[in-house]
Order: structure tokens, then C-alpha cells, then sequence
């Protein structure tokens, strides 16, 4: 079984070279750092890319929404609107959750493994717990999916979100036991602080989704 | 400091120029593995691109012969050669063929074989996601056609509007089918949109700044942002539709809220930037084309990239004119009139600069060239089309006639079909080492060019006449009987120079003349390398200094060395000025993107049958996606070896 490398030993900065430049039509890379940070990775790119996608998808089903209520009389159709209760207390989790998905990142960014771990397995905790919330999210809509084109809508934008919860906890939970039991690079913490970006999407993408489905069936 | 001190071996560089070990490390480290399972397994960009490619041809020609099909029944009034109901399933097989498996599909398909080789790069940014979309992408057209043969094919037109296509008027699995094909091909593509833009954005080689990237890749570039916004429209379009029909929900059925314009205004928020992602990588082939055999640089090139992006953001300001005979706002109307217009200034940009090009070059003329001349003749009939329908009165005089048939084969016949056989032709030696066949290429093009006219003029004028789209026959004393056998003859030519070309390739796969690294003398990247291309691209990645490099002196001022050779590393750049960054080891071939592939397709067809499928359908997705990212422990070393901090 191979050894993880000691990441926390790689002080930042310390192995910066200058960049390389051309001498004799040669451009030497060999002293590149072999990955990076934000904008510099791969990952961010995919992980910007995916959210410009799935950020469309949410605005158009909040349009949806929208668009099916005028031409409603009443709205919500016949049914009460949702219960605040559960939705508001996973809106108050989900934000708080940006705090230890926050120091995750900031733990990748250092290289440091532990930290990694600690602050991803509160975050994988922090995942479950807003999952199970959001179960009880959806015994409290007070309105069936089939029950007429409110519901229909109200259950999409739901859908659509928790499947952004159930996936993004997932890849939480797959880093996490990585960073337990190996085997790393440096790459891994790339995945740990794009990952954190996503998890900041699912987190600020449902805050208007939210005042839709919680406050668009009461104004 | 480096982190290679507990790494099991060293890793071997380049030099520069790189030596004959170098090049068989390379080639080695970058090969996709042999046999059955290897072939399942391959990641590297071109062997995707080329099944790709090929997949997209075979559905364009799959879509052709349900066109020759109903040419064969439209030949002569009241033919009952095919009953209406097939009918319906042949046309709406045919527009959903063409549409969603082939027109976009096969312009992605060559972005992912030529983008790397034309930016300096070795891979595209996610290769097992390419790999992962591809397979998705072929099950689902396969997918369609099995149901199409089991008589389950789509029956409700290539757009499915409600209510017809609702559950109510379309009992059934044929509508799901069709829907279903729409989540595995927009996911597909949605994917290598990301894929384009991250490779473009990351991967380009040193020195080649955004303001020096090949107009081919600007389109692509373009295309795959446009992509990203328009594609989820319409699968929320599709999804709803499914689940109004198998779940009971009511988005389009106004007994309990809904609204069928719903769906007409997200089909097309979707459908009309399709045209435009079909056309502009049809734009980017004239631009690549156009100077090589005018010998000159292109003319206004940042003129080029204006019009392009211009072109992308007013494609999204103009959906609601597919939508002129329904009951909205003559204000609103007036408004996308307006867009629809003014869409022909950047259009218009594009063509007076080819046509500067070409009036100042010397021409060359071979097959691609001869394509890509007949798009100006071709698209701009169909351009001027589109400015009759754009506007109101005539469109509600022609709406779902032969004339808007005539208008639409002009624009995407002509904007993307012409220019995407002169780049089969262009870049064929490239792909496979040897030329197409010249003689046979002027049968191929002459005969398109002319069958095409035959096909499609005489559709103006049946439209004008009256013919309705989409009916299965007609009778004697319409008087269409005429131009209908004409344009069934022109099918037939159309049918004949697509048979001329298949016989092309496959006489000059073997016999074909040898074609040399740069056959035409182009001026970008991917001729500075072997037809076909090694395993690795690039022995040394280039240094870039130029738009042309191959024609400007010191155009490739240097190259990289410092790459490991016996691991796929490649080196990132800045996006704006493709400043080295970093170097990252890409991730090597493996079975797992295939199988995730299949647990897709298994979960999305299992959603057609029962809803519960999202639930356990979803088990073995993650699964696969899981064995796929987790890493292995000896590409791990390999990773640890060349390892260095930022």
C-alpha cells in the first residue's frame, strides 16, 4: 500500500520558479507546478460550466412558475400554500453549512490533509441533515404533484434542486473516504475546493428558489 | 519545494527536438489499449471523434432514407404506397434524426477530433467524459430507431407540441421514446459543450492568445455557450412533457392550469438557437476552408469573431417567430420581427468578408472549396427566405406550407451541410492519411448541388400553392403533382452524389493518393503534424506567435520541453493569453465511462416504463460514476512522481 504524500509539508510559494521562458526556441516546463487552484484547473472550468447549465435550468423552471401563475386566477390553484416551517429551517442549515464548506476549501487550498477530512466529513453530515430535512420539505408542499399545473411546477423546482443535494452530498461523501484512505495527489485537492464552489451553487441557487416556492404561493 | 522525493521512480522529460526514445514513450503512453475491451476503454480524443463521426454520418444517412422514402410516396398524387400513420412516424423520425442526432451532434463530433489538434494540444479537457457522452449519445439514437422498428417510433413531428403529443391524443410509448432521445442527446451534448469550453479556455498551446485561436474554434467556442443556455430549455420542455404523461402532472393541460404555449415558447427558446448551433460551426468550416484555398490570411478577423458572437446573442432574441400564428401580443411580435432581421447584419459581415478573402486570393479549386461556394449561393436564398417569414403577414400566408420545408433545407442544407462536406474533404487526409478521390469529389458535388435545387426550389412554390407540410398525400386536382415528381427526382440525385461520396471514402481509405502531413498548404496546427496524427499530437507542443503559424515566419517560435513522455502529462495556459501555467497529468483509458454509459441508458429508458426507475436506476449510475473517479493506485504513483506544488 503506497504512502500518502505528506501534503502539508509543500509550503505554498516555496517552489514558485519564474515563468518559463523561451531560450533558444525552447520553453521549459519542467519547473510548472503539476496542478492548481481555480481558475488555473481543469475542475473549476467543468465545475463553472456545469452551473451556468444547471443555473439556466433553474431560471427557466422559475419562469415556468411564473408564467403558469398569470395565467391563474388563483395561485396556489386550490390548495394552501406551502408550510414555512421545515423549508425556512433548511434555508438556516443550508447557509450555515457554508461555513464548514468554506473551511474545507480553505483547508484544500493549504494542502492540509486533516483539516480536509475534519471539515468534509462536517460537511457530508451537514449534507444528510439537509437532506432529511428536505424529506420533510416535501410532506409539507400541501399540494400532489398531480393535483393540477401549481403542484406540477412547485414539484419540479423541488425535484430539480434535491437532485442537486442528493448528488453533490454523494460527492462529498466519495472525497471524504478518499482523503481517509487514499491514495491522493495534489489534484484531490483541486476536486475538494471545486467541489466547495458546487456545494456554494446548490446553497445560493435555492435561496430564490426558495422565496419562489415559500412566498410566490402567498403574495 | 517539489514533492517528488517519495515518488518510486523518476519520470522521463522531453527535450527539445525530441529524441526517436521520446516519441516511442509517447506514442506508447498515449495509445488507447488493444483489443475488445481496450476498444471499449479508448479515451483518446480522435478515436472518440472518428466513432463520433462516423455515428453522425450513419444517422444522416439513416435520416436521408426516410426523406427518400416520403419523396418516393409524395412522387405522384394519391399514392398509398405508405399509410399515414407510418407516415407520421417517418417524418418526425426524419426531422428528430437529422435535428438531434445528426446536425449538431456531428459538428461536436469534429470539434472533439479537430479542437485539439488545432489549438496545440494533446487531449480535449475531459477525455472519459468524452468517451462517457459519446456512448451516451449513440444509445439514445440507437435507442429510437429499435423503437422506430418495433413500430414505437415518434409520430407527433420533430418538436412534439402539446396537446397532440399530451397524453391525451398520444397514447402510447412512441412520444416517450421521443423524449427520452431528447435527455440522452441534449445531455450529450450538453457535456461536450463543457468539455469544448474548458479545452479551448485551458488547453490552448503556449503563445496562442484567444485573439490567435482558428475561426473553427471561435464557432465551436460560440456554439458551446450557446449550447449551455439553450439546451436545458428543452429538457425541461421534454421532461414535462413525459411526466404529464406518465406521471400526471399538468404543465400543458389547461383543464388544470397549464398551458400548451408553455411548451412552444421552451421548444424554441431551445429551437431557434439550434439553427444557429447547427450553422455556426458551418460558418467556422467556410472560415477555415476559404483562406487555404484563397491563399491568404482571412480578412477581418476580429470582425468575424464580433459577428459570431453577435450572431449567438440575437439566435436567443428571436424564438417567438416560430410562433407567429398563435394568439400573442402583435407588440411582441413587431419586437422579434425586428431581431429576425436584424440577424442578417452579422451574417452579412461574415460574407462580405469571405468574400474579400476570396476576391483578393488566388483560388484553388478543389472539392472543399466547391462546397463551401455553393453555401453563398445556397444560404442566401434561404437567408432571403427567412426575411419574408420573419415578417408577420407572409408568415401567417405560408405558415406549415412547403415553403417554410424549402426555406428551412436552404438554411441548414445550405449553412452547415455544404461547408461540412468540404471539410470532410479538407480534412480527410488529415484523419486518415490519404486524399478523397478529386473526380469523384466534383460527381459528389455537382450532383448535390444540383439535386438539392431540384429538391427543394420547387417546395416555394408548392408552398405558395397551398401544399400543406406533413400530409401524407394529395390529390390529383391539386395540381401538385408535377413539382412533386420533380423534386422526388431531386432526392434521388441527392440520394446518388451521398452514395458517390460513401464509395469515395471507401476506395480512397485504400487506394487513396498519400496524403503528407499538410496536402492543401493551411496555415494551422493540426498540418504541421502526420496525416493521420500520432497518438500524442504533438512530439513537442509548438510555441505560437501567430493566427497562420505555418505561414508566417516564426509563426511556431519554439517548443515545450520539460513533458513527461512516460506519463500523459500535458501543459495548461491562461485563457486570455495562453501564458504557461501549470502541467497536469490527464487520466488514462478505462472501461468504466462505457459502463456508466449503459447504466444511463438502462436508467433513462427505465423512466419511459415506470418512475420508480429514477430511484434504482440512479444506483448503478453512481456506482459506475464512482469506480470511474476513484483513483488507482499506480497512475496515482506515476501523478506523485511528476508532482510539484503551486
Amino acid at each position: 500500500m503506497s504512502v500518502p504524500i505528506e501534503h502539508e509539508q509543500a509550503r505554498r510559494g516555496s517552489g514558485e520558479a519564474d515563468p518559463p521562458s523561451l531560450v533558444d526556441g525552447v520553453l521549459d516546463v519542467r519547473r510548472l507546478p503539476s496542478f492548481g487552484f481555480s481558475v488555473r484547473s481543469l475542475m473549476w472550468w467543468g465545475t463553472a460550466g456545469l452551473m451556468t447549465i444547471e443555473g439556466t435550468a433553474f431560471a427557466l423552471a422559475i419562469v415556468m412558475y411564473f408564467y403558469l401563475r398569470t395565467h391563474a386566477e388563483l395561485w396556489p390553484m386550490r390548495s394552501p400554500p406551502p408550510e414555512l416551517l421545515w423549508g425556512t429551517l433548511n434555508t438556516a442549515v443550508m447557509i450555515v453549512s457554508a461555513w464548514p464548506n468554506q473551511l474545507a476549501k480553505k483547508a484544500a487550498t493549504r494542502l492540509d490533509r486533516s483539516g480536509v477530512q475534519l471539515w468534509l466529513t462536517v460537511c457530508v453530515a451537514f449534507g444528510f441533515l439537509i437532506l432529511v430535512l428536505r424529506g420533510l420539505e416535501l410532506t409539507a408542499l400541501n399540494v400532489r404533484w398531480d393535483a393540477d399545473a401549481y403542484g406540477s411546477v412547485v414539484w419540479l423546482i423541488m425535484l430539480l434542486h434535491t437532485t442537486h443535494l442528493v448528488t453533490d452530498t454523494w460527492d462529498t461523501s466519495v472525497l471524504d473516504v478518499l482523503f481517509f484512505t487514499g491514495p491522493l495527489e495534489g489534484k484531490r485537492f483541486v476536486d475538494v475546493s471545486e467541489n466547495a464552489v458546487y456545494w456554494d451553487f446548490v446553497v445560493l441557487s435555492w435561496l430564490p428558489i426558495y422565496a419562489v416556492i415559500y412566498f410566490g404561493a402567498r403574495g | 519545494m517539489t514533492m517528488t522525493a517519495r515518488a518510486t521512480r523518476s519520470p522521463r522529460l522531453n527535450s527539445v527536438p525530441p529524441t526517436p526514445e521520446d516519441v516511442a514513450t509517447l506514442e506508447k503512453t498515449w495509445s488507447d489499449p488493444p483489443g475488445l475491451l481496450g476498444w471499449l476503454a479508448a479515451v483518446n480524443h480522435k478515436a472518440i471523434g472518428k466513432r463520433f463521426i462516423v455515428t453522425a454520418f450513419g444517422f444522416f444517412v439513416a435520416g436521408g432514407l426516410l426523406a427518400a422514402a416520403m419523396r418516393l410516396q409524395l412522387a405522384r398524387p394519391d399514392s398509398h404506397l405508405i399509410g399515414p400513420d407510418l407516415y407520421n412516424q417517418i417524418f418526425t423520425m426524419h426531422g428528430s434524426t437529422m435535428m438531434f442526432l445528426f446536425a449538431v451532434p456531428v459538428m461536436q463530433a469534429m470539434s472533439v477530433y479537430l479542437v485539439p489538434l488545432m489549438i496545440g494540444a494533446r487531449s480535449v479537457a475531459f477525455p472519459r467524459m468524452n468517451a462517457y457522452a459519446y456512448w451516451v449519445y449513440l444509445f439514445g439514437g440507437l435507442m429510437l430507431f429499435i423503437a422506430f422498428f418495433l413500430n414505437t417510433g415518434p409520430d407527433a413531428g420533430w418538436f412534439s407540441y402539446v396537446p397532440l403529443a399530451g397524453p391525451d391524443y398520444s397514447p402510447g410509448k412512441r412520444v416517450d421514446f421521443w423524449a427520452q432521445m431528447i435527455t440522452f442527446t441534449e445531455f450529450s451534448a450538453l457535456l461536450e459543450a463543457v468539455i469544448l469550453i474548458t479545452g479551448v479556455f485551458k488547453l490552448r498551446a503556449p503563445g496562442m492568445t484567444l485573439n490567435r485561436i482558428p475561426l473553427f474554434v471561435w464557432g465551436m467556442l460560440v456554439t458551446a455557450f450557446m449550447i449551455m443556455f439553450a439546451m436545458p430549455a428543452v429538457m425541461l420542455a421534454s421532461t414535462s412533457l413525459i411526466t404529464d404523461r406518465l406521471v400526471g402532472t399538468h404543465f400543458f393541460n389547461p383543464a388544470e392550469g397549464g398551458d400548451a404555449i408553455l411548451y412552444q415558447h421552451l421548444f424554441w427558446f431551445f429551437g431557434h438557437p439550434e439553427v444557429y448551433l447547427i450553422f455556426i460551426p458551418g460558418l467556422g468550416f467556410m472560415s477555415t476552408i476559404i483562406p487555404t484555398f484563397a491563399r491568404r490570411p482571412i480578412f477581418g478577423y476580429s470582425a468575424m469573431v464580433l459577428a459570431l458572437i453577435a450572431t449567438a446573442f440575437l439566435a436567443f432574441g428571436l424564438w417567438v417567430h416560430h410562433m407567429f400564428a398563435t394568439n400573442l401580443p402583435e407588440l411582441g411580435k413587431s419586437f422579434f420581427t425586428a431581431v429576425s432581421m436584424m440577424i442578417a447584419i452579422p451574417s452579412a459581415v461574415q460574407i462580405f468578408c469571405w468574400l474579400a478573402t476570396l476576391w483578393t486570393g488566388r483560388l484553388v479549386f478543389k472539392t472543399p472549396l466547391l462546397f463551401t461556394l455553393a453555401f453563398f449561393f445556397v444560404l442566401v436564398l434561404g437567408g432571403l427566405t427567412g426575411i419574408m417569414l420573419a415578417s408577420v403577414p407572409i408568415d401567417l400566408q405560408v405558415h406549415d406550407t412547403y415553403f417554410v420545408v424549402a426555406h428551412l433545407h436552404y438554411v441548414l442544407i445550405g449553412g452547415a451541410v455544404f461547408p461540412l462536406f468540404g471539410a470532410f474533404y479538407y480534412w480527410f487526409p488529415k484523419m486518415t492519411g490519404r486524399m478523397l478521390g478529386e473526380r469523384l469529389g466534383r460527381w459528389n458535388f455537382w450532383l448535390f448541388l444540383i439535386g438539392f435545387n431540384l429538391t427543394f426550389f420547387p417546395m416555394h412554390l408548392l408552398g405558395l400553392a397551398g401544399m400543406p407540410r406533413r400530409v401524407y398525400t394529395y390529390g390529383a386536382e391539386m395540381g401538385w403533382g408535377n413539382l412533386n415528381a420533380l423534386a422526388s427526382l431531386g432526392a434521388l440525385t441527392i440520394a446518388v452524389s451521398v452514395l458517390l461520396f460513401v464509395v469515395n471514402v471507401w476506395r480512397s481509405l485504400r487506394h487513396g493518393e498519400v496524403a503528407g502531413p499538410n496536402p492543401w498548404n493551411a496555415a494551422t496546427l493540426e498540418w504541421s503534424i502526420p496525416s493521420p496524427p500520432p497518438a500524442y499530437n504533438f512530439a513537442a507542443v509548438p510555441v505560437v506567435r501567430g493566427r497562420d503559424p505555418l505561414w508566417e515566419a516564426g509563426g511556431i517560435q519554439g517548443h515545450v520541453a520539460g513533458l513527461a513522455v512516460d506519463s500523459r502529462e500535458v501543459i495548461m495556459t491562461s485563457v486570455l493569453d495562453a501564458e504557461p501555467e501549470t502541467r497536469e497529468s490527464f487520466p488514462e483509458p478505462t472501461i468504466w465511462p462505457f459502463v456508466g454509459a449503459v447504466a444511463t441508458t438502462v436508467f433513462f429508458i427505465g423512466t419511459i416504463f415506470t418512475p420508480w426507475a429514477v430511484v434504482w436506476g440512479s444506483i448503478p449510475v453512481g456506482i459506475a460514476l464512482t469506480a470511474w473517479f476513484w483513483p488507482k493506485r499506480r497512475e496515482n504513483q506515476a501523478h506523485l512522481a511528476l508532482e510539484h506544488a503551486p
